[in-house]
């Protein structure tokens, strides 16, 4: 299976977002690819809105099976959340879990108007009642495959594919 | 020694006993896990879910309110049910065993004890015995350790200094019976701080002393000289008077922080106290509030500290 | 009952004979050794071959526990135990409860002893009225009721006055005094040797000044009254020191060591085990290499178990709250031989520590194998190797340093008073 570049679908997601910016939006991604994906979206809207990260390690629902992500980052909400229409940011949607954890994680933070989800790749797999509102692309991967966001030392953002077992 | 003790097979932490012996990835570990929950402490909301429906029980052989406190607040942070005990009050004085006791309690489905005991080791004595589903954190045992305190005093250096590496750290005053000034040295040692001092009259520190890798001074002028950090700790009432010391005044003289001995340490050294002070025994007021003092950032610190313990033993599995 | 060892390795450290022979028994005694009396007819040949035969072993110091203290051990127990450590004379220090101050408790004591089987048993009397160190026990019907010293054990004699006055008392009746030298104010708060352990993990500690303080003490008072002391359970270099000159001066001293001192220090109480929390303290590795040349030179001059049963639940506590003291009469034989094998020490002159020697500092038969000698034999196997735990110890008390771990050397038979008290079920 082919898979664009990064850059073009963060294209794609830049023209089905820009027509609903508004001045009281905000980005937020997920650590650490969503981020990624969130600072590229906020520099090429080129609107000056409000930015914050999120990591959802203290929100995850294994954690009794598979204990605490051994490098944990710190939540940065510089903004009020309180209605604020949120686009939340992350680089690839499967289960659904870490968008439902990212969800609580905010709602910690204050009540937003609305809550937006724009992911770069939607792999299909949901386990959840979530659905992405903007996507860079959408796949049906089989549950074996394995899609992650890359980011080299020069910056460069690519994806990788990993066809698993099967 | 406790190393073993304290990690899972596969290296994650499983109960914080001591500081001694534990890898510096895992104190980092801690540190940055910490660093995490101090935005929490920061929200509006200052919960998370992490430890819903554990029970958490701080058990305290020996009293200490602000420890106690700084535990609980940091488990229901977590979100986790506290039940505290004070068995220096209850059960082990009708002549019940401390294992009897830890027994009972774990038959209550107990997810995590916090322990507090005026002898060195008894936690290590409870994390040999508890169920395998139970984490011991250790609140202060004997002389011993005070793990996150210790813990909690390296975050805060970190914090201030930006590492460990480059630094002149000194701990003034009564290391011989002090859990945390231990604790202070092994993390230091560990997290590859260059010269760790200790500097007290030899009354109040152990003979060996120089064997846990510090060096030794008897004066405070050469002792904090040019230090980055300087540590100082707490004199307990019953020890300022007797064979240890002549007086309160005569210890503040020689060794209590005053403005003038501090401007022998670094222009920009940060004066730490682990609490509570003993206001013109070994600190001065005006030191104690003033511009290198980070001893109130150091109990902010503590609760995050102590979010980070309890999570890591929490979901160290089973 | 008559007993035949065959073809064993028979060792008499006392008079240096070494060599494979047969020993006949009858009657209690040893009647001959290589070839029988003509009309010998054994009701028992113990097959030795492989083994050797040596003296039943002397211990200077079992705690058989009674009376009143029956819930950590019993005499029964004790002394069961003490035949399966090759042991066939003890002796037993007074902290009981009640101590051994008053002549009923010994007699009594003396008859429990000798209507169980087991080793003969030497009471030790305390030398104050309950142990407390100010006034002096009937030490003269102590001794009619059987006691061969007089004895503080591990219970402190703050008053220097009452230390010469039970010196000067002694010395006119002719007893000896057995004294561990420990100073009790230098001593009273700690629990491990004051070095690095107590400086790493903030236990009490106890200095080697508590040993040397309370020693000088004992050795002036020594000099001054002539009294016969035996030094008990020597732990540091300095004291040693302290002895070996006072001896060279020629004072009427003599001393011991226990055992797990020979072998451990204070890094073993280093991960909190109870089980190596003992009165004096484990010290340092410098230490305990001082003890063991000591030994070899002959400064110390006897190996005893200490032995000191305790229950679990007293041990299974925070280490300073736990009882001190290790279990260890099973274990003597093997851990000699472990100390002999590690300092090339030959074998009769190690086994002398334990039988010959401690017998002269008791003043009783026993601790040579010799033709009209009475018959307390122990018949070992060098080679056999065993698992200490508790299901391996016969003592009540499995509170020892060494529980999981192998050890080398069996006793296979005890032969007391020339009776078979211990016959290894192996």
């Amino acid at each position: 299976m082919n898979i664009d570049n990064p850059n073009q679908l963060i294209d794609r997601l830049v023209a089905q977002i820009a027509p609903l910016m508004q001045d009281d939006c905000a980005f937020v991604g997920i650590h650490s690819g969503g981020v990624w994906v969130m600072e590229a979206l906020a520099e090429r809207l080129g609107r000056d809105l409000p930015t914050g990260t999120l990591d959802i390690s203290f929100y995850r629902d294994d954690f009794s099976r598979i204990g605490l992500h051994p490098e944990v980052k710190p939540s940065q909400i510089p903004f009020d959340v309180e209605n604020r229409h949120v686009l939340l940011v992350d680089d690839v949607l499967y289960t659904g879990r870490t968008v439902r954890a990212a969800m609580n994680l905010l709602f910690d933070y204050g009540r937003p108007a609305s809550i937006r989800l724009a992911v770069l790749v939607d792999r299909g797999g949901r386990e959840l009642p979530i659905c992405a509102d903007f996507a860079g692309a959408r796949l049906e991967l089989a549950p074996g495959q394995h899609v992650a966001l890359l980011r080299d030392d020069a910056g460069e953002l690519h994806l990788s594919l990993n066809q698993g077992a099967a | 020694m406790s190393a073993n003790l304290q990690l899972t097979p596969d290296g994650r932490l499983r109960h914080l006993l001591t500081l001694e012996g534990l890898p510096a990835r895992i104190l980092t570990q801690i540190l940055d896990t910490a660093e995490s929950f101090i935005p929490v402490g920061e929200r509006e909301l200052k919960k998370v879910p992490l430890l819903r429906g554990k029970a958490v029980f701080n058990l305290f052989f020996e009293n200490s309110t602000r420890t106690r406190t700084t535990f609980e607040i940091a488990a229901k942070r977590l979100s986790a049910d506290v039940i505290n005990l004070n068995i220096a009050t209850s059960a082990t004085n009708k002549g019940e065993t401390l294992l009897d006791t830890v027994a009972n309690l774990s038959a209550m489905q107990a997810d995590m004890f916090v322990v507090r005991h005026a002898s060195s080791g008894a936690p290590h004595l409870i994390a040999r015995h508890v169920a395998p589903h139970i984490s011991v954190v250790n609140a202060g045992d004997g002389r011993c350790a005070h793990p996150t305190q210790g813990l909690l005093d390296m975050f805060t250096i970190r914090h201030y200094k930006g590492g460990f590496h480059n630094l002149r750290v000194a701990i003034v005053g009564d290391v011989l019976h002090s859990r945390v000034a231990r604790s202070q040295i092994h993390a230091l040692t560990t997290l590859g701080c260059p010269e760790v001092r200790v500097v007290a009259p030899k009354t109040l520190l152990p003979r060996d002393v120089d064997s846990m890798g510090v060096h030794v001074h008897h004066k405070m002028e050469t002792g904090i000289k040019d230090c980055d950090v300087v540590i100082m700790l707490r004199l307990q009432n019953e020890r300022m008077q007797g064979a240890l010391l002549p007086s309160a005044g005569e210890y503040y003289k020689y060794w209590g922080l005053t403005p003038d001995k501090l401007k022998r340490a670094k222009p920009d050294a940060i004066v730490m106290h682990p609490g509570p002070m003993n206001r013109g025994v070994e600190i001065d007021s005006d030191v104690a509030d003033g511009k290198h003092s980070v001893i109130l950032p150091q109990v902010t610190f503590g609760i995050a500290v102590r979010m980070a313990v309890m999570s890591m033993v929490a979901g160290s599995g089973a | 009952m008559k007993i035949r060892i065959k073809d064993g390795r028979v060792i008499d450290p006392a008079s240096g004979l070494d060599g494979v022979q047969d020993v006949f028994i009858a009657a209690g005694r040893i009647v001959a050794l290589g070839q029988g009396p003509a009309d010998f007819h054994a009701n028992l040949e113990i097959d030795a071959r492989g083994l050797v035969v040596c003296p039943g072993l002397v211990d200077l110091s079992v705690r058989l526990r009674e009376p009143g203290l029956e819930y950590m051990a019993t005499l029964e127990s004790e002394m069961r135990a003490s035949a399966a450590g090759g042991v066939t004379s003890l002796a037993c220090p007074p902290d009981t409860d009640p101590p051994l101050d008053e002549p009923g408790l010994v007699e009594m004591l003396k008859f429990r002893a000798k209507n169980s089987p087991g080793p003969r048993v030497y009471p030790v009397g305390a030398l104050t009225w309950k142990l407390k160190g100010e006034r002096l026990t009937e030490m003269g019907e102590l001794h009619e009721a059987g006691c061969v010293a007089f004895s503080q054990t591990d219970a402190p004699m703050v008053d220097t006055t009452v230390l010469l006055r039970s010196m000067e008392y002694a010395y006119t009746l002719g007893f000896p005094l057995w004294l561990r030298p420990q100073d009790y104010y230098l001593s009273r708060e700690g629990v491990v040797h004051d070095g690095v352990v107590s400086a790493r993990y903030g236990l009490p500690a106890i200095p080697v000044p508590a040993e040397t303080v309370a020693l000088q003490t004992i050795l002036l008072l020594v000099r001054e009254t002539g009294a016969r002391v035996h030094l008990c359970r020597l732990s540091s270099r300095a004291g040693v020191e302290m002895v070996r000159q006072a001896k060279a001066d020629g004072l009427p001293i003599t001393c011991d060591v226990g055992i797990h001192h020979v072998h451990l220090s204070e890094m073993d109480t280093a991960d909190f085990n109870a089980n190596c929390h003992m009165i004096p303290p484990l010290r340092s590795q410098r230490d305990r290499d001082a003890l063991r040349q000591a030994l070899k030179d002959g400064v110390i001059d006897a190996i005893c178990s200490d032995h000191a049963p305790v229950d679990d639940d007293a041990k299974e506590k925070p280490f300073q709250e736990s009882e001190p003291g290790a279990t260890g009469v099973e274990l003597l034989l093997p851990l000699v031989l472990k100390w002999a094998s590690e300092t090339g020490m030959p074998l009769a002159q190690a086994l002398a520590k334990v039988t010959a020697r401690p017998a002269g500092i008791l003043g009783v038969e026993g601790g040579v194998l010799a033709v009209d000698g009475p018959a307390d034999l122990c018949v070992f196997d060098p080679q056999a190797h065993w698992t200490v735990s508790p299901g391996t110890l016969l003592s009540l008390g499995k509170n020892s340093p060494y529980l999981g771990m192998e050890l080398q050397g069996k006793v296979r038979y005890a032969i007391i008073d020339g009776h078979l008290d211990f016959r290894d079920g192996h």
